[in-house]
């Protein structure tokens, strides 16, 4: 039952993520979607799984979102105007290519969670014993089993890190300005 | 309905209603208190000793118009508000205060004062109040103006940065207690070193209640940290636009969360409901006591000392106080490694 609640948060909280134009409310809907979640692994019977989620993701990154979005100020997403203007006015092509991906990328999704649901028949994945509820145990197959898993990952946000400074940083000598004409 | 589910309902309905009235307290007892530090008389009208006062501020609140700015977004302006005070109201949901009772042998077992047990209590009180953000950086952003906006990103990026130390210092006592949950905690703390010492946290961990009431302060945004509101500068800040119940719904909020920072204080550091001369079943008068003597140290706080330039507050948090956060974890970790658990 709530299960079903949950789940129905979940999915309808992220498809209006995409649905909606304006930012702001996008990120509040994740983070209902991020709500949701945590209270599914609250039926899981993993409490810590589900808290962490709240802080880590609802919190903190959600917070970092909302700080950009507001800062930038940005109160609506291009419209496909925009978007044909950015393609120098070659309306039909540009707007074609526009949804053609959009298409692509939609149906590839769908087939991938069909395929998920399936695979698994449909039923809903069980922990053994409901091991994950402890901390203890978290924290020591963390530290243990998936040791280089978990450095592997801190290492992948470190390049990401690194990555996202190397893009945002301006040339020297050049000033700042618009890369591309204000909506 | 069996007797425990009822005792249940009842006592999620008492904490709630003595939240309410704990913020009504907390305004008379701000005004008051501050009256004495400036050598004048404070409320005094409404009421014997002015007594009334807070009721008198209510009705006010109610009976003023309801106002939004035409430039508003409509939605967020008024869900803004709301999440503040749950969020405040649900943090001290896990916040057990007092020892298991029977209510003079109303129950068959014990119930728990406290509305829900938890065994992660520490991090759902941290994840609530890091969902309380929210509350006040949308009513910065929807009311859309500038005050309004300034005064929610300082106070959300004051939030973010104290949140750090926040958890560091409560790390440390996780650590020594090696449990999640309040409860536990606090029956960790119960008895006396040397027959006089009580067994709080706070003298093993002087630095970190140091640490956490400076950090709970900015969590709360109090004065001197009280930056989202500096009247000088930014009018009042994130709720600038707003009027009637809706102010005081983060009025409410602000009040409540600070009981709540008061009262995980007094369970992680002072020894929650333990203390001498009284029996363990009217424990919850030395819980009271305590949480009043926080709150009095706050209130004091706020009429003493004058307000931090913004600066300096990210530089402090970020220089000072969370180094100092990670070095008493470290030094806690290695105390307990060394000694083992006690």
């Amino acid at each position: 039952m709530l299960f079903y609640l949950f789940g129905a948060v979940a999915i309808v909280a992220s498809l209006l993520v995409i649905a909606q134009r304006n930012p702001v409310y996008s990120v509040l809907l994740l983070i209902a979607s991020f709500g949701a979640l945590s209270g599914l692994y609250v039926l899981l019977d993993a409490p810590f799984v589900a808290v962490i989620q709240i802080i880590v993701y609802a919190g903190a990154i959600m917070v970092l979102f909302l700080f950009v979005v507001m800062l930038l100020n940005a109160p609506h997403e291009d419209t496909e105007q925009d978007l044909l203007r950015i393609a120098g006015g070659r309306r039909s092509v540009a707007a074609g290519r526009v949804r053609v991906l959009g298409g692509v990328l939609a149906a590839a999704l769908v087939v991938e969670l069909v395929w998920a649901l399936t695979k698994n028949g449909g039923e809903s994945g069980v922990f053994a014993g409901g091991a994950v509820s402890s901390v203890r145990t978290i924290g020591r197959s963390l530290f243990t089993d998936y040791a280089f898993p978990f450095e592997v990952t801190s290492v992948l946000i470190l390049v990401a890190m690194v990555g996202a400074v190397v893009l945002a940083r301006r040339e020297p000598g050049t000033r700042p300005g618009r890369s591309r004409p204000s909506s | 309905m069996t007797p425990l589910l009822v005792a249940q309902i009842g006592l999620t309905l008492f904490v709630f209603v003595m939240l309410l009235n704990s913020a009504a307290v907390m305004v008379y007892v701000e005004r008051k208190v501050a009256a004495m530090l400036q050598q004048r008389v404070g409320p005094y009208l409404v009421g014997p000793k002015g007594l009334l006062q807070p009721l008198a501020d209510i009705i006010k609140l109610m009976f003023k118009e309801e106002l939004r700015p035409r430039a508003a977004d409509p939605l967020l302006f008024a869900l803004a508000p709301i999440i503040s005070a749950t969020a405040a109201f649900a943090a001290f949901a896990v916040v057990p205060f007092g020892a298991s009772t029977t209510f003079f042998g109303l129950l068959r077992e014990p119930m728990r004062l406290q509305v829900a047990d938890v065994n992660v209590a520490i991090l759902v009180i941290f994840a609530i109040s890091s969902m309380s953000v929210y509350g006040i950086v949308l009513a910065g952003w929807s009311s859309n103006s500038k005050y309004s906006l300034i005064g929610g990103l300082r106070s959300s990026a004051q939030m973010i940065s104290y949140e750090l130390s926040y958890a560091l210092a409560l790390a440390s006592v996780l650590v020594i207690a090696n449990s999640l949950s309040l409860s536990d905690i606090v029956n960790r703390q119960s008895g006396t070193w040397l027959g006089f010492l009580p067994r709080w946290f706070l003298f093993v961990q002087p630095l970190g209640f140091f640490i956490y009431m400076i950090a709970g302060i900015a969590e709360t945004n109090r004065a001197p940290f009280d930056f989202p509101e500096a009247e000088q500068e930014l009018v009042a800040g994130y709720h600038t636009e707003y009027s009637s119940m809706s102010f005081a719904m983060f009025f409410l909020a602000e009040y409540i969360n600070m009981v709540t920072v008061s009262a995980v204080a007094t369970d992680l550091f002072l020894g929650g409901w333990h203390g001498p001369f009284l029996p363990e079943s009217l424990g919850w008068i030395w819980f009271l006591i305590k949480v009043a003597a926080i709150l009095f140290f706050y209130v004091w706080m706020r009429w003493t000392l004058p307000r931090y330039r913004y600066d300096q507050l990210m530089r402090f948090g970020w220089k000072i106080l969370l180094p100092l956060a990670v070095v008493n974890l470290l030094v806690t970790a290695a105390g307990v490694l060394y000694f083992g658990v006690q």
